[in-house]
């Protein structure tokens, strides 16, 4: 243990700690900006500088180590000078449009500057970077006018998600973070994940804002405007609404929804079900028939776009299944709408995701036919969240209310969905019984749960042995894809997600970081252990669908409204 | 005074080539990008970057990224000679100035800017080392010091006439 | 003119640097030789005892540097010589590696064995290509000579270097930005800890020297630490190599004993200001040394001296100007410099040059305030505690010396509205 001084109170900390770490053990608060809990320590923003006795300078607290007998200062003139000069040093360029900011009451500029309380007039003329904003991405908007050069969305787009869309580009007062060359986010490798916008501390970056349009529809009375909700979406929008972390409110949400003005609301569950029914039923032919191995989930759109643009020689080894959101989409619009004697134009289907990437997704023309595409608009938890907040619901007094049928049954398996493993633990708990006719003694595969970045298992199914692998995390899936271009990988079956911890983590969910995806991931198991169906095959509303209209798992029409293709973009990186 | 449009004669094999010697060495990549840049237009344009980084292996989000930083090179193209006025403050103090404005008079071009034949591009640079025989610049790999407003654009002529290379 | 005493410039113009033959025939490799001979501890001793201090401006003692890279574990360790003499003002490394490149090679390879280093990199500006060539060739002759290369002398030692380029920036000066630039990334300096002596270039133990101070390491193994330590004037020890630019009838590199005055270096060896103008001030250590005016220079030229006298020792940079310069004309320049120079990591170098810069214009202008002076004042004691790296913190001094020394420029501005 190392004992050092803060502000005249002694503190005993590990080895490895910083000045920040030990601060933080004695309630003392210090601001910090290019500081991220899950990222490696930057030391650039300069706002934590902290006075130690002995040393010329300030030091950074985010980075300096404790050291035995240190005597520290967090609050003296010179400590609270330096803040605020630096404070004004990113305000004097900073857009200061913070009633109109996406981020505004979350931003971490902001809650930095409540609790300096700087209050002084700037004394440098106002400058703002870049050429206004990149509205050119489905998925996310940049405004480098806000942009403090911090490095957090670099880290994640570089480092955690080798994805390589953002540079940082030029030097001194004119460096910009933007894609290379100056393009537009669109023309890059972006695949839309936005965990770029989960690690930016303001407003710099953001999810693309679709509620105008859903509004629009909503108020629309020749329009039935339907809504689908992803598994994520119900551990998450309570966070979003200033709920803690890992509340499920799926009930309330439904609610929500139904007085937004929602026609009906459904259940992604029950496509992530069929899925499973789909995705299963592939993997078996592809296992019994020689097909591409290993096989490799396809739900995630992100992770898609990603395999699409890096990996174009391995798109056979994606399962052909669409997403749960893609195959929803179809279901509305070819067999739900007729059912209502609608057309499919009538019908306004709007899906609520953790994800941007989505976004990206939705306007596939794969998914879509005859002119017209399956899923009209993408909220964001993020952008529903406002839309509650904006019609003046009270989200935590809300009664609970059911999902509509008749998409409105889901499984635990389906529910999983929305952590790493979870496709991976539906598809086993379904395809071990359907391949054995036996019941899994224990259906909770423990081995794939859980925030290790690659984690493998072996499940035999009665005479196969199935080496699994799950991967999340973009720089995740990058190394197993590696491994399977080598020849080097011997699995039969691979979940990727885009995002890190899967889709609780998505770019579309309240800020996160791993201490909150503890908090979710845990509510998702919560969720399905308190589930009375938890296998996808056993699903009555899924049943009643292959029974009703679409044939077979694999069968003729499934294949026309339940699988896809996908296009090689490596175009991108030329 | 537009932009010089050299991009016609760049020989991608021969970015290839150079990119090639690459080898996951990072302490060459500087090297191997002064040399690409030098046989494409005095610039890295994209088409070359996404050549390199296809062979490479380095995105080209971090070659743009590095070719911004380094001064030396620029992602916008640039005249066949690059004519480099040091501005830093030894060569301010003895006359770095109308040395300057005389040669930006004679080419009819501004810093930052390439005359309309393609020949010369101008920039002021930082500090290049002269600082004992100021006022001084770079003409492409060249120090040229100890001039005057006169003997710089005599200079420039005998560049111009070919004579200097 | 006064003697100068020649260490580091001890071969200038004394051999072809084409022929490592007349190299060797003046001593060259012998202290390597002996060096190899002495073994590690008593030849780090050795250059502790000379009170060799790093001249690249930081004035770390090169003695301690290396032991503590010699103590530290590492299967590979680098030797980095710093040849990104990016310093206005300075020039010296460029007439030391184009007169002399296997002295310069030589305190490599002898550094190389102190810390128990068997690769080394010269970092070369890109400013000076005509030297590539010339350091490629040395490196060349002297693997063949066999004093680079596998088993030195016999020994178990192996030792080889390589010349890698700078791509123009001024902060790859910055030791640790200069390895991320080796690594072929942008040259933003890292936090530190950890120091390269610890974790440096690509995560391995690193000793980084200027090239003056490897130029002048050959030369104290061959005579002893002492002899080094003993040449300085008065209680100061050893040489310094300085550049004399600005407004001087003798511009040009000298190399003269620690302790020498500054007056002596611009009066007797600069030989004053030409055409019969007056001095009016000193820019000493570099583009971020102090401006001092014409009454503050007598004292001697020391790392410790030049602080007490509110200068800067630095790279040994002497840039003089006269009464027809603005010194604030001057201090805009080196501005523009910084503005430009700065990497864009650290928000105070970053944001803070440009608004000095913009202050320092809206003061000529004639625009300034009184208040403006409290902000720039106030600004550069935040950049000086804030900044990430030595560029940040020590961009601010011009100003400040010259908020100290030069007041009157300011306020005349401020009063008169821009006029002189």
């Amino acid at each position: 243990m190392i004992r050092l001084t803060i502000d005249g109170k002694e503190v005993f900390v590990n080895e490895g700690a910083t000045l920040l770490d030990a601060a933080r053990k004695l309630n003392i608060r210090i601001p910090t900006l290019c500081y991220h809990p899950d990222q490696e320590v930057k030391a650039n923003c300069r706002i934590c500088m902290v006075e130690v006795e002995g040393r010329p300078g300030l030091v950074p607290a985010c980075a300096f180590p404790a050291r035995e007998g240190l005597k520290v200062k967090t609050s003296s003139p010179r400590v609270r000078q330096a803040r605020w000069n630096i404070l004004e040093l990113i305000f004097a360029h900073h857009s200061k449009d913070c009633l109109q900011c996406s981020r505004n009451g979350n931003c971490e500029l902001q809650t930095i500057s409540q609790e300096m309380h700087f209050d002084r007039d700037l004394r440098y003329e106002q400058a703002q970077r870049g050429n206004g904003k990149d509205l050119s991405s489905p998925s996310i908007t940049i405004d480098p006018s806000k942009c403090i050069a911090c490095n957090r969305c670099i880290y994640a787009c570089s480092e955690i998600q080798t994805v390589h869309a953002l540079a940082r580009g030029k030097r001194g007062f004119n460096t910009v973070i933007s894609p290379s060359y100056g393009r537009k986010l669109s023309e890059s490798p972006c695949v839309g994940c936005g965990q770029c916008v989960q690690a930016c501390p303001v407003g710099a970056l953001s999810v693309r804002d679709d509620r105008q349009k859903v509004w629009k529809m909503l108020d629309n009375e020749e329009k039935i405007t339907v809504v689908q909700v992803a598994p994520a979406v119900r551990i998450t929008i309570a966070e979003a609404l200033g709920e803690d972390p890992g509340v499920v409110s799926t009930g309330r949400l439904v609610t929500a929804l139904k007085r937004l003005g929602f026609a009906r609301v459904f259940d992604t569950d029950f496509t992530a079900d069929l899925t499973i029914m789909e995705e299963g039923t592939e993997l078996i032919e592809r296992l019994t028939n020689g097909g591409t191995l290993p096989m490799i989930t396809s739900c995630s759109p992100g992770w898609i776009k990603f395999c699409e643009t890096y990996y174009p020689d391995l798109l056979p080894h994606l399962s052909t299944c669409k997403s749960p959101q893609g195959m929803f989409g179809a279901l509305i619009k070819e067999y739900f709408a007729p059912r209502l004697c609608k057309s499919p134009q009538d019908v306004f289907s709007v899906s609520v995701m953790p994800c941007t990437a989505k976004k990206f997704e939705r306007a596939r023309t794969e998914l879509g036919r005859n002119g017209y595409l399956d899923i009209d608009a993408v909220l964001t938890v993020q952008e529903l969240a406002r839309m509650i907040d904006q019609a003046g619901i009270d989200f935590k007094a809300l009664p609970e209310s059911n999902f509509d049928a008749p998409f409105g049954l889901g499984s635990g398996a389906g529910e999983i969905f929305g952590a790493t493993g979870g496709v991976m633990e539906a598809a086993l708990r379904s395809v071990y019984e359907i391949v054995t006719g036996e019941e899994l003694a224990d259906i909770e595969f423990k081995d794939v749960r859980g925030f290790e970045g690659i984690k493998e298992a072996t499940v035999q199914v009665g005479s196969i042995p199935v080496k699994v692998a799950v991967a999340h995390g973009l720089g995740n899936a990058r190394k197993l894809m590696d491994q399977i271009r080598e020849g080097k990988a011997d699995y039969q079956f691979i979940e990727i997600m885009a995002c890190p911890g899967g889709c609780i983590g998505g770019g579309g969910n309240p800020i996160k970081n791993w201490a909150k995806m503890e908090h979710r991931a845990k509510a998702v198991y919560d969720t399905d252990r308190k589930l009375p169906l938890r296998k996808s095959h056993q699903n009555q509303a899924v049943k009643r669908l292959y029974d009703e209209y679409l044939g077979q798992p694999g069968g003729h029409l499934s294949h026309e409204l339940l699988h896809t293709h996908y296009t090689d973009r490596s175009d991108l990186l030329k | 005074m537009q932009e010089q449009s050299c991009q016609a004669s760049v020989d991608m094999s021969r970015i290839a080539a150079i990119a090639a010697r690459y080898k996951d060495e990072p302490d060459q990549l500087m090297r191997i990008l002064l040399e690409i840049q030098s046989c494409c237009g005095n610039s890295i344009p994209r088409e070359a970057a996404t050549i390199i980084s296809s062979i490479t292996g380095i995105p080209e989000a971090k070659i743009w990224g590095y070719i911004t930083f380094y001064a030396m090179f620029s992602d916008k193209p640039r005249g066949k000679h690059i004519i480099r006025m040091c501005k830093s403050a030894p060569c301010h103090i003895v006359g770095a100035q109308a040395v300057a404005q005389a040669i930006g008079d004679y080419l009819g071009i501004a810093p930052g800017q390439t005359t309309e034949d393609g020949m010369f591009t101008l920039e002021y640079c930082e500090c290049i080392g002269m600082c004992d025989t100021a006022p001084a610049i770079m003409i492409n790999d060249s120090a040229y010091s100890g001039l005057t407003p006169e003997s710089a654009v005599d200079l420039i002529k005998s560049f111009q006439q070919g004579g200097a290379e | 003119m006064m003697q100068e005493t020649r260490i580091a410039l001890r071969f200038l113009g004394k051999y072809n640097p084409d022929s490592i033959e007349e190299f060797c025939a003046l001593g060259g490799y012998e202290g390597l030789r002996k060096a190899v001979e002495m073994g590690q501890k008593n030849l780090i001793q050795e250059v502790s005892d000379a009170s060799l201090w790093g001249y690249g401006g930081a004035a770390f003692p090169t003695g301690k540097k290396w032991s503590v890279v010699a103590a530290t574990k590492g299967k590979q360790k680098y030797v980095v010589c710093d040849a990104d003499e990016g310093e206005p003002g300075t020039n010296k490394d460029r007439v030391i590696m184009t007169g002399d490149p296997h002295s310069v090679l030589e305190g490599m390879a002898i550094a190389g064995f102190a810390v128990g280093a068997d690769k080394g990199y010269i970092y070369l500006r890109y400013e000076y290509p005509q030297l590539f060539p010339v350091l490629e060739k040395a490196i060349d002759d002297a693997r063949k000579a066999g004093y680079l290369g596998r088993n030195l002398f016999g020994s178990n030692f192996s030792f080889d270097v390589k010349v890698v380029s700078g791509g123009g920036a001024y902060v790859c000066g910055e030791e640790t930005a200069l390895l991320e630039s080796i690594e072929g990334k942008r040259g933003e300096p890292r936090y530190k800890p950890p120091y390269p002596s610890e974790a440096g270039l690509f995560g391995c133990p690193t000793v980084i020297n200027n090239v003056e101070t490897l130029a002048i390491v050959p030369s104290i193994v061959l005579n002893g630490g002492n002899w080094y330590a003993s040449i300085g004037i008065g209680h100061h020890h050893g040489t310094k190599v300085f550049t004399l630019s600005g407004n001087l009838v003798n511009r040009g590199v000298y190399e003269y004993p620690r302790g020498i005055t500054l007056r002596q270096l611009i009066e007797d060896v600069g030989g004053g200001c030409p055409d019969g103008h007056r001095l009016l001030g000193v820019q000493t250590g570099g583009a971020s040394g102090n401006i001092i005016s014409v009454d503050m220079i007598d004292f001697p030229m020391d790392v410790e001296d030049c602080a007490a006298a509110g200068a800067t020792f630095g790279t040994g940079d002497i840039m003089v100007f006269d009464d027809t310069q603005d010194v604030l004309e001057i201090v805009e320049n080196l501005l523009e410099f910084f503005t430009h120079e700065s990497c864009g990591k650290c928000t105070p170098c970053r944001e803070g040059n440009t608004r000095l810069l913009q202050l320092i214009r809206k003061i000529r202008r004639g625009d300034g305030t009184m208040e403006d002076l409290d902000t720039l004042q106030d600004l550069c004691q935040t950049m000086k505690d804030c900044s990430l790296c030595g560029l940040g913190q020590a961009s601010p001094t011009p100003v400040l010396s010259t908020l100290r020394n030069f007041r009157n420029a300011y306020l005349n501005r401020i009063e008169r509205g821009g006029k002189e």
